[in-house]
């Protein structure tokens, strides 16, 4: 790495670390200078205090709700971009299954939990359902513009090389659709977090989910903003993942960007 | 440069083409035996209700190892005519045939080698990568289409480029990667629509360079669309005229320069006679400005 993209990066993520570190001072001022108790607003000190002290029982559910993340959001890939494909490739599904994707939108996937909670019970597969539930959507949409977005032209200039229908899939669509679908996946991500802990608010016996439950009935505030600070970085960390996976995935996406710049 | 071969062996006609349009001359003076022949070809656009006649009645051939240029003004249906040959589109009335072979569009597809303005190179594929496509759509397996597009590289100055993405490459020498392309595929036509209107004039000059000089190893016939009637001229051994749109043939100008070409042929006089002769087809000089 060059100085000067050191520079680059370091610009680039200064300013809101900086800022967070501002928020985190104020609201430490703020605390004691009120004197506010802690179960109702614990200080920042307070919270790191509490992620060291209870390092062992975060790490054990925040393992939990990784695997659930994890688990929902592969099974939102693999079935997101099956259906992409499907939608894309087929007719009949693009005018039947397309609107009705759509339209699954408007639906509040949250709203099935305690549903799935009577079907599937209190263990993994409830959360994990619910996750891919919640992560389907931005892959399946983001594939199928993706996929959509090929080049008029370079489709027909496969035909005229006299390539087949499922060459010009390989070829021309499929590489093509991969930067919407990495967008997608960058969407999935996030709200895959949201699912698994809305899955565990529900019924559960395990993960940060169900920890800010119990955290919070027993008046834990600093052990709820802890497991806050857990999922933050979790999502930020497989954030990062897929970044680095859409990187390595796309080793040609970065001198485009320079070219755009 | 290496004289290597473009065409590969299946296609590949090697010396004995020349005998054969030198008997093919003796047998018909003038017009070698048609790769290409067009009759009476009508096309039309379907656009917002109304009919858009576009190609009025072409007539055209190719022969075998000719070069052929086709201006026109801007939307006479020069773009179309080779999206016809192409097998991208089917005309309303005419007949196409190709290696003496009458097939509907779809079967068309294939046969020619297709080159646009804009050079469609894959942004996720290297250099070589999209030079070898021709050859891994036909099923070459991707190492020999690689190798072959490697070697053919060298000819265009590309070396050192293979793997190099075309974000990475001007204007001109994506041009060159998808000339390889094009050659790559083995076909026996090319048919190249205005493949270096993007480009700057000098990058254009030294583009027809080496057009000329790959062409001229390897006397495949190409049928070629341009604006630019220097580069008509320079190039082809025969342009042929569209009016505007509808385009019809108005005009064929043998061009009678020596083989093999070079830029310094502007100068001469029957260069500057066929271009007076074009430009009063096309209407930009007038009759009897130049004699
Ligand atoms: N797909 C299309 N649909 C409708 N009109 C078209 C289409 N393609 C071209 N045209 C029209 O047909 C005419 C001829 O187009 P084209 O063959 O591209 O001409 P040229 O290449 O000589 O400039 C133009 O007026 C253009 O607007
Ligand atoms: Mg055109």
């Amino acid at each position: 790495m060059t100085g000067r993209t050191l520079w680059r990066h370091t610009g680039r993520w200064l300013p809101p670390l900086l800022l967070l570190l501002g928020l985190a001072v104020a609201w430490q001022i703020w605390v004691e200078v009120r004197n506010t108790p802690d179960w109702y607003l614990p200080a920042p000190s307070q919270v790191i205090r509490t992620l060291w002290e209870d390092r062992s029982s975060l790490a054990r559910n925040a393992w939990v709700t990784l695997e659930e993340v994890v688990a929902g959001l592969a099974v939102a890939i693999v079935a997101g971009v099956a259906m992409a494909i499907g939608i894309h490739a087929s007719r009949i599904l693009e005018r039947a299954a397309w609107p009705l994707v759509i339209a699954s939108q408007a639906i509040p996937v949250v709203a099935l939990a305690p549903l799935l909670l009577i079907w599937f019970g209190h263990g993994l597969a409830p959360k994990v359902i619910m996750t891919a539930l919640i992560a389907f959507f931005p892959i399946t949409v983001a594939t199928v513009d993706g996929l959509r977005s090929a080049d008029r032209e370079t489709l027909d200039l496969l035909r005229t090389m006299g390539a087949s229908r499922f060459q010009r899939f390989l070829i021309v669509q499929a590489p093509g659709a991969m930067p919407a679908f990495f967008s997608g996946l960058k969407v999935a991500v996030s709200v895959a977090v949201i699912g698994a802990v809305i899955g565990e608010f529900v019924g559960s016996d395990s993960g940060l989910g169900h920890a800010i439950v119990l955290a919070n009935a027993s008046l834990r505030t600093d052990y709820v903003f802890a497991c806050v600070v857990v999922l933050s970085v979790m999502a930020i960390t497989l954030f990062g993942i897929v970044l680095l996976i859409e990187r390595l995935a796309m080793p040609w996406r970065r001198f485009q960007v320079e070219e755009r710049e | 440069m290496v004289a290597s071969g473009w065409i590969p062996t299946a296609y590949n006609r090697g010396g004995h083409q020349r005998a054969e349009r030198e008997r093919s001359l003796a047998s018909a003076p003038g017009q070698p035996k048609p790769i290409l022949s067009i009759r009476d070809l009508s096309a039309t656009y379907a656009e917002q209700g109304a009919i858009l006649p576009v190609l009025d009645r072409v007539d055209l051939d190719v022969g075998e190892g000719e070069f052929v240029a086709l201006i026109g003004p801007s939307g006479s249906g020069k773009s179309t005519l080779l999206d016809i040959v192409a097998g991208l589109i089917e005309p309303d009335r005419g007949e196409i045939r190709l290696f003496g072979e009458i097939h509907a569009a779809e079967r068309r597809l294939g046969r020619s080698a297709y080159m646009q303005q804009r050079d469609l190179l894959l942004p996720w594929r290297t250099a070589v990568a999209n030079a070898a496509l021709a050859l891994e759509v036909k099923g070459v397996d991707r190492r020999t289409a690689r190798d072959q597009a490697t070697q053919r590289f060298i000819d265009l100055g590309l070396q050192g480029f293979e793997t190099v993405y075309p974000a990475q490459l001007s204007g001109g020498m994506r041009q060159r990667v998808a000339f390889v392309r094009t050659m790559l595929g083995g076909q026996r036509l090319i048919l190249l629509d205005e493949p270096f209107g993007s480009l700057d004039a000098l990058t254009r000059a030294s583009a027809q360079d080496w057009l000329l000089d790959v062409l001229s190893r390897d006397q495949r016939s190409a049928l070629l669309v341009t604006h630019d009637v220097d580069e008509a001229i320079l190039l082809a051994d025969r342009v042929v005229v569209l009016s505007g749109r509808p385009g019809r043939v108005i005009h064929q100008e043998p061009v009678v320069l020596p083989r093999p070409r070079t830029r310094d042929m502007i100068a001469s006089a029957a260069f500057v006679a066929a271009r007076i002769r074009l430009l009063e087809q096309l209407g930009l000089v007038h009759a009897g400005a130049g004699s």
